[in-house]
């Protein structure tokens, strides 16, 4: 299925290849490099390109373009998952998925890619497998390794492709056995300038941390799981006993992995937990605008926000601008237009504001008044969804994990300040 | 001299190349190991930058045999990039790989395999050949796994070894491991893809083993199986159904199926496209992205319409996914939201545009937007779009203008307000908005051809502002084309146009020539001179176009004697009413194309795309599909997501894990142990057969209890291993893996005799057998039970049994013993001061009870106690079973009476279904009664604990308040039982139970009765 791989840099350079099956010449990628030029932006790149004799399906994380090669029909999700499974395990070893950490590695990454893929079709992508089979890399095992000649491929062979459970490894050991789960809820919404929101909706995760001893056998309740509308699983949890009963039960994976995403029904209102009011005015004519922007926090259940993080794509028209922050600090870049606010906690007290005004293109026209506002933040302790954990039991084993539970909430995709008719200004 | 230096320098780097090479392989030929691994390392990050590193083969293949894992690791990367260049040397690392093959760990094995296969030489086709052969019977399935892999590959290296692999697929196929499924079927698309028959015998197989296989198999086995449905079952689409009003081909087809169906018939779906169906709708809560789409497509092309909709919650779900994620995703929406935008309209909010969007995705959403557009939402839908049209992505700007127009032209009670907005538009300080703006209104007039000159004087006025060409061109056509609407203004723009029409574009001088011919016809006396000068302007224009364009006008519209008949019809040439542009979606046609693949994606059919066949008008014979019926017991075993079922079987029967050895697992890897598993599994299918075709045959009771002796010997060898292991009940979970593979085969073993029994008709009565039928349609699955009720029951006080004591319990989960018996758990104490030996049950039982002995457990030391299970089959009645305990001394008469509640198994059904099943057993199969309930059993919950703590029943799920329904099966005859309560008042009520089994049933009955009185 998937013949070849080439990583390439945001500077359009080839810095790594691996071929499956016989080798696909660079040059395939000159096709993915007009492409790349035709973009507007690194994002536009279109993620299937048919050349010729091959199709390129490409995706791009952290600023480098993951490009496989194809040759004959092959679902492209398929290759999409499994080229973002790639970029996962490289985060997961690495720590980062950088240009640089994977030249570092390279002999690592070429191992598991190796490991990963056998004639273009998925081999071993579970992370338990992988980390049997080739050691993650640490500064002393490097250290130790050029010492004592000792490898990063595991001595033993990997059980979990023969073990009924192949997402875990066996005979896990700790001295301390704790488990942990983040519950983590992201708000998407489009809020219109007036503050009504056009749409919400709630997105979690369950990320899981588990460092449990032997064959755990562990079962999760929800106190409200009616809240959950649409999830998907980790292949470990028993989706008939989710079906029956409404609980998530399964034999983890060690280590860390997402045990469920959900989506939260959209009958629920969603609570929005701030507000944004701004004011951006240029008069017709003038080299002057008026910049106005305050935030406030709104249904945060006595909840900080914090770690926010405002930004804006001015219009074109706009030189440079002249603001003043209450506090956090603000950057513009006459560039690329782009206005970033790092505001950090919001004081209920003291509504953080940002004022000035900015200087306009002599003689271009007036620009529109209502550009995009994008704001990020974190809330601790809270799922705004308001969903709970109940219980989590262990069965199976005799000792007593040490068990936690955190929730939080992040913007998602939280944009607001375009202006949207409430009229239909379209009848003329 | 430049060119020497560059000589030189060119020569250096040669050298420092060779030199640096060099050192690699002086590193290679030392004879410390870490300095080879340093030297491959380095060898590795030449080849990952794509840097060639080939002259090192003899160097590094030398090491080929080493004893460092990874040494010998990085060596196979670099044999299998190089082995194609440098094919003779190649050859001498072949006999190594070889010797492995024959290792006695697996993985060594499958690495060979995997390492051999790699190396694309044609001279080692017949090594690889018999590697495959020889892996595809491996014991192990991870080898196997490997060798469906390197199917593929041999077959791209030689296409000659076509028919040979097809054996060895045909094999693999058959092989009922999870672990295969995917890659056996990945080559079987590869090589035979037009193999159909070959899936017939391993359609169910692989329809139940779905959901246990690793995520990338499980989308290859979809895809595939979502073609093979298509060649084998008729279509579930009604005739009449929405779909097919709008395609004409479909109307045709139905008409053929008219003739070949009578048309009273009703629709039955087969119960193997339901089955397909059934076992793919989970996955779509998987969480690869891959899988969740192909479950989708595979409900798209297969499933009855109205069931087409559960498919939409999930797709929406990926949108969260990656943007390359989204991508897919949305393309395959809008192919769907042509044909079928009900299912998407309710999630329209989830397709609005966003600011960060990539421009590929806003497009699409945009596309999926205008598809949804219908009267009751195209308000909100322009209201959402006048916000993109201010975007400052102007390429998406554009998109939506046109997305304006095809929505005008699609809903007519907005084609007027569109209209109006789109010229609001015209005054747009961006050009590009003007410009899209003009080019859509001008199709949206082609299809309104009323009165719309003031739009026209309007856009005429704009026309000096206007610079971009395609929209001059379009304002120039609209002026020519209603030239008699605008008399005024139509001659004013020539005047002006002749006089820039040198330095205008092409397009805009066509269109110029155009609107001068046209006035010419409907206004010679004010436009004859202008328009001569411009076809004289046109004449010696630089473009060819223009001038031919010129040429043939003059010729057509200035009458002269060489011009021919033509001239005559000048003016209804030029001045014919034109067909209105149809704006429509690119997603149009792409459902000729099986959603989900790449040929959709980029719209053209993909090298090694497989057609999706039409449903054929007849459904070919059904009965190539029956080898293993197995779905009753498969649906039980597989009621886990993902391969965690196995660990289920063990909740079943708790003490299973101990009761096998570690032992026999060795005999399970043994070539012996297979062979017989093998020969076992021969045995099996043949009687299989010949059980589906003859309802009752002596041979399949005489195959049952032979392989029940074989169970039974089994356990009796192996038991005496393990009993000093086992210390209690906890001890279970502590089952390590090569336990639960046995568990797991010992599961499996069971199951076909379970098939037997199943399948065999419990009575000959006539109503039984059609209950049966009937089972096999509706969907009323066995569920776990609701509640098990810990108390156990006293078997043998300890002063009866000299020191032995017995208790027992009815966890309530299916018996894997055999389906028609109730599971029972034993928990054996010695509270004596010395240690008993060999317990088990003895031979001799009193009454006719079929009964499962726990395996005799060796040696149970003083103080201890060891649970274990049995299975009996009460033949649906509630008469004691009567049996021994015997220890090595002595022997003790034992008896389980079970209360009647204990003889069900809970089932869970609909409350259609039970309704329908209730009207089956009227009369004299329903007993009902007037109960009085004590005031603490009158709420909801304690209602229903009460009666599922009495009996092990499903609940049913009812609408009303007051009426609470439970179902279950007799466990021996499989009967259902449905009980319901109806409360009159808030202590009183009626109690029914309707059931073939009139005794249990008025048992059950006083039982129930009883329970609920008190509190």
């Amino acid at each position: 299925m998937i013949h070849s791989l080439f990583l390439v840099n945001s500077s359009g350079d080839i810095f790594l290849e691996k071929h499956w099956k016989s080798v696909v010449s660079r040059s395939v990628c000159d096709y993915f490099f007009e492409a790349q030029e035709r973009a507007s932006e690194p994002e536009n790149v279109p993620p299937v390109i048919p050349t010729p004799h091959h199709y390129l399906i490409s995706v791009l994380r952290h600023r480098i373009y993951f490009v496989a090669v194809i040759q004959s029909e092959v679902p492209p999700l398929f290759v999409i998952e499994f080229l973002h499974r790639v970029v996962d395990t490289f985060q997961d070893y690495f720590g980062l998925c950088t240009e640089a950490a994977i030249k570092d590695n390279v002999v690592v990454v070429y191992e598991l890619l190796e490991e990963m893929l056998d004639n273009g079709f998925p081999l071993a992508t579970e992370s338990n497998i992988l980390k049997e089979l080739i050691k993650p890399p640490t500064i002393l095992r490097t250290v130790v390794n050029t010492i004592t000649g000792s490898t990063n491929v595991g001595e033993q062979l990997p059980t979990g492709q023969l073990s009924v459970v192949p997402w875990r490894r066996t005979g896990v050991k700790y001295t301390n056995n704790e488990a942990y789960f983040d519950v983590v809820e992201e708000i998407d919404a489009i809020i219109d300038k007036s503050g009504s929101t056009i749409t919400a909706e709630i997105q979690g995760v369950i990320d899981a941390c588990v460092k449990l001893t032997g064959m755990p056998d562990l079962t999760l309740s929800f106190m409200n799981p009616r809240l959950l509308d649409d999830v998907s699983f980790h292949p470990c949890v028993r989706f008939k006993r989710w079906e029956a009963e409404r609980i998530l039960s399964f034999i983890p994976p060690d280590g860390n992995f997402r045990l469920l995403s959900y989506h939260v029904s959209s009958q629920n209102l969603v609570a929005i937990p701030v507000y944004v009011k701004h004011n951006i005015t240029f008069r017709e004519g003038s080299s002057q605008g008026r910049f106005e922007l305050t935030l406030g926090p709104k249904q945060t259940m006595g909840k900080a926000v914090e770690s926010v993080l405002v930004s804006s794509q001015l219009p074109r028209g706009v030189l440079n601008a002249n603001l003043n922050a209450s506090q956090g600090t603000y950057t513009f870049d006459p560039v690329t237009k782009l206005l970033t606010w790092d505001v950090g906690k919001i004081n209920p007290q003291k509504l953080p504001s940002l004022k000035g005004s900015m200087s306009l293109q002599a003689g271009a026209s007036k620009p529109d008044e209502n550009p995009t506002i994008i704001i990020q933040f974190k809330i601790q302790q809270m799922a705004i969804s308001g969903l709970k954990v109940n219980r989590l039991d262990m069965y199976g084993e005799k000792y007593k994990p040490f068990k936690g539970i955190k929730y939080m909430t992040k913007a998602g995709k939280f944009q607001t300040g375009m202006q949207r008719p409430h009229v239909s200004c379209v009848k003329a | 001299s430049s060119g020497s230096s560059v000589n030189i320098h060119a020569s250096y780097l040669l050298m420092s190349v060779l030199h640096r090479n060099e050192d690699l392989r002086e590193m290679l030929e030392s004879t410390k190991e870490s300095l080879k691994l340093e030297a491959m390392k380095r060898i590795v990050g030449l080849i990952a930058r794509g840097k060639n590193a080939s002259e090192l083969f003899p160097a590094v293949v030398k090491n080929v045999a080493s004893k460092n894992i990874e040494l010998k690791k990085l060596v196979y990367v670099y044999l299998v990039r190089y082995a194609e260049e440098q094919q003779d040397l190649a050859l001498l690392s072949i006999s190594t790989f070889q010797r492995a093959l024959k290792d006695p760990n697996q993985l060594i094995r499958a690495s060979a395999l995997r390492v051999l296969s790699s190396i694309r030489v044609p001279i080692i086709v017949p090594i690889m050949m018999l590697a495959i052969k020889e892996a595809a019977t491996d014991l192990s399935p991870y080898v196997r796994k490997t060798a469906a892999h390197a199917i593929q590959k041999l077959y791209s290296l030689d296409a000659d070894q076509k028919e040979q692999l097809i054996e060895v697929i045909e094999k693999l196929l058959k092989d009922k491991s999870t672990l295969v499924a995917g890659s056996v079927v990945m080559a079987f698309e590869e090589v035979c893809p037009d193999r159909i028959d070959l899936i017939h015998k391993n359609y169910r197989k692989l329809c139940n083993l779905l959901v246990d296989v690793e995520e990338w198999g499980q989308v290859v086995i979809i895809s595939m199986l979502t073609r093979y449905a298509r060649t084998q079952f008729i279509s579930p689409w009604k005739e009449d159904g929405i779909f097919d009003e709008n395609s004409e081909q479909a109307f045709y087809e139905s008409d053929e199926e008219k003739l070949g169906t009578p048309q009273s018939k009703p629709y039955i779906m087969d119960p193997d496209h339901r089955l397909l169906l059934r076992n793919t709708k989970p996955l779509l809560q998987s969480r690869n992205t891959a899988v969740v789409m192909s479950v989708a497509q595979l409900y798209w092309h297969l499933a009855p319409k109205q069931e087409v909709g559960v498919i939409t919650k999930s797709l929406v779900r990926l949108l969260r996914s990656h943007r390359e994620v989204q991508y897919i995703v949305l393309q395959n929406i809008a192919t769907m939201s042509i044909q079928q935008k009900g299912i998407f309209e309710p999630f329209m909010k989830s397709f609005y545009v966003r600011s960060t969007d990539p421009t590929h995705i806003k497009t699409l959403k945009l596309e999926i937007l205008t598809n949804l557009a219908n009267e009751a939402n195209i308000s909100t839908i322009l209201r959402e779009f006048q916000t993109y049209v201010k975007s400052q992505d102007k390429a998406f700007a554009a998109a939506t203008i046109q997305a304006i127009g095809r929505c005008a032209t699609n809903i007519t009670d907005v084609t007027d307000t569109c209209l109006n907005g789109l010229v609001l538009l015209l005054s747009n300080r961006d050009e590009t908005v003007v410009a899209e703006s003009v080019v859509v209104i001008k199709k949206l007039l082609q299809t309104q051809p009323t009165q719309h000159s003031e739009i026209i004087k309007h856009m005429a006025k704009l026309f000096d502002n206007i610079t971009v060409p395609m929209a001059r061109a379009s304002i120039l056509w609209l002026i020519g084309e209603y030239c008699e609407r605008v008399p005024k203004i139509a001659p004013d723009v020539l005047r002006k146009m002749a006089k820039t029409f040198t330095v205008e574009e092409d397009i805009v001088k066509l269109q110029t020539v155009n609107l001068a011919a046209k006035l010419y016809l409907t206004n010679s006396k004010q436009t004859k001179l202008l328009t001569q000068y411009i076809l004289n302007l046109g004449k010696y224009d630089q473009s060819y176009d223009i001038r031919d364009r010129t040429r043939f006008i003059r010729q057509l519209i200035v009458p002269n004697e060489k011009s021919g008949a033509l001239s005559k019809y000048a003016r209804r040439i030029l001045l014919a009413s034109k067909p209105a542009p149809m704006l429509e979606s690119t997603f149009k046609d792409r459902d000729r194309f099986q959603l989900g693949t790449l040929s959709h994606t980029i719209n053209s059919k993909a090298t090694g795309y497989l057609e999706l066949s039409d449903w054929p008008t007849a459904a070919p014979d059904s009965s190539v599909r029956n080898v293993e019926v197995m779905e009753p017991v498969k649906k039980e075993i597989s009621w886990t997501f993902g391969a965690a079922s196995e660990c289920h079987v063990k909740e079943w029967v708790p003490s299973m894990g101990k009761t096998k050895p570690l032992k026999s697992d060795d005999k399970f890897y043994s070539d012996s142990g297979e062979e017989e598993g093998a020969g076992e599994e021969g045995t099996g299918s043949s009687s299989e057969d010949s059980s589906s075709s003859s309802s009752s045959s002596s041979s399949n009771e005489e195959s049952d209890s032979e392989s029940e002796d074989k169970n039974s010997k089994h356990s009796e060898e192996t038991d005496s291993s393990q009993s000093d292991k086992s210390s209690g009940h906890s001890d279970k979970k502590k089952a390590d893996k090569k336990k639960r593979l046995q568990l797991k085969k010992k599961a499996k073993k069971a199951a076909p005799k379970e098939r037997y029994q199943m399948h065999r008709p419990p009575t000959h009565h006539p109503l039984t057998q059609e209950l049966w039928n009937l089972r096999t349609f509706t969907p009323k699955m066995v569920s776990s039970p609701v509640f098990v009720p810990m108390s156990s029951h006293e078997l043998l006080h300890r002063m009866t049994g000299k020191g032995l004591a017995a208790q027992y319990h009815f966890p309530r989960q299916p018996c894997i013993y055999g389906n028609k018996m109730v599971s029972v758990q034993l928990t054996l104490t010695n509270s004596s001061d010395h240690t008993l030996e060999d317990i088990s049950i003895g031979e001799k039982t009193s009454s006719g009870q079929n009964i499962h002995r726990f395996s005799s457990i060796e040696r149970l030391e003083p103080g201890a106690s060891v649970t274990v299970s049995m299975g009996i089959d009460f033949n649906d009645s509630t008469q004691a079973a009567n049996f021994q305990l015997c220890t090595k001394e002595d022997q003790f008469s034992v008896s389980i009476q079970p209360v009647v509640g204990e003889l069900f198994l809970p089932v869970t059904m609909t409350e259609q279904d039970f309704r329908k099943e209730q009207g089956k057993l009227q009369g004299m199969n329903e007993t009902s009664a007037t109960i009085t309930m004590a005031p603490e059993n009158t709420s909801n919950q304690a209602l229903s604990k009460k009666m599922v703590s009495v009996a092990n029943m499903g609940v049913v799920p009812t609408g009303e308040d007051s009426l609470y329904r439970f179902a279950a099966k007799s466990v021996s005859s499989g009967d259902l039982v449905l009980v319901s309560v109806d409360l009159t008042d808030s202590s009183s009520g009626r109690l029914t139970i309707n059931t073939e089994k009139t005794v249990i049933g008025s048992m059950l009955l006083r039982d129930l009765k009883t329970a609920l009185a008190q509190p």
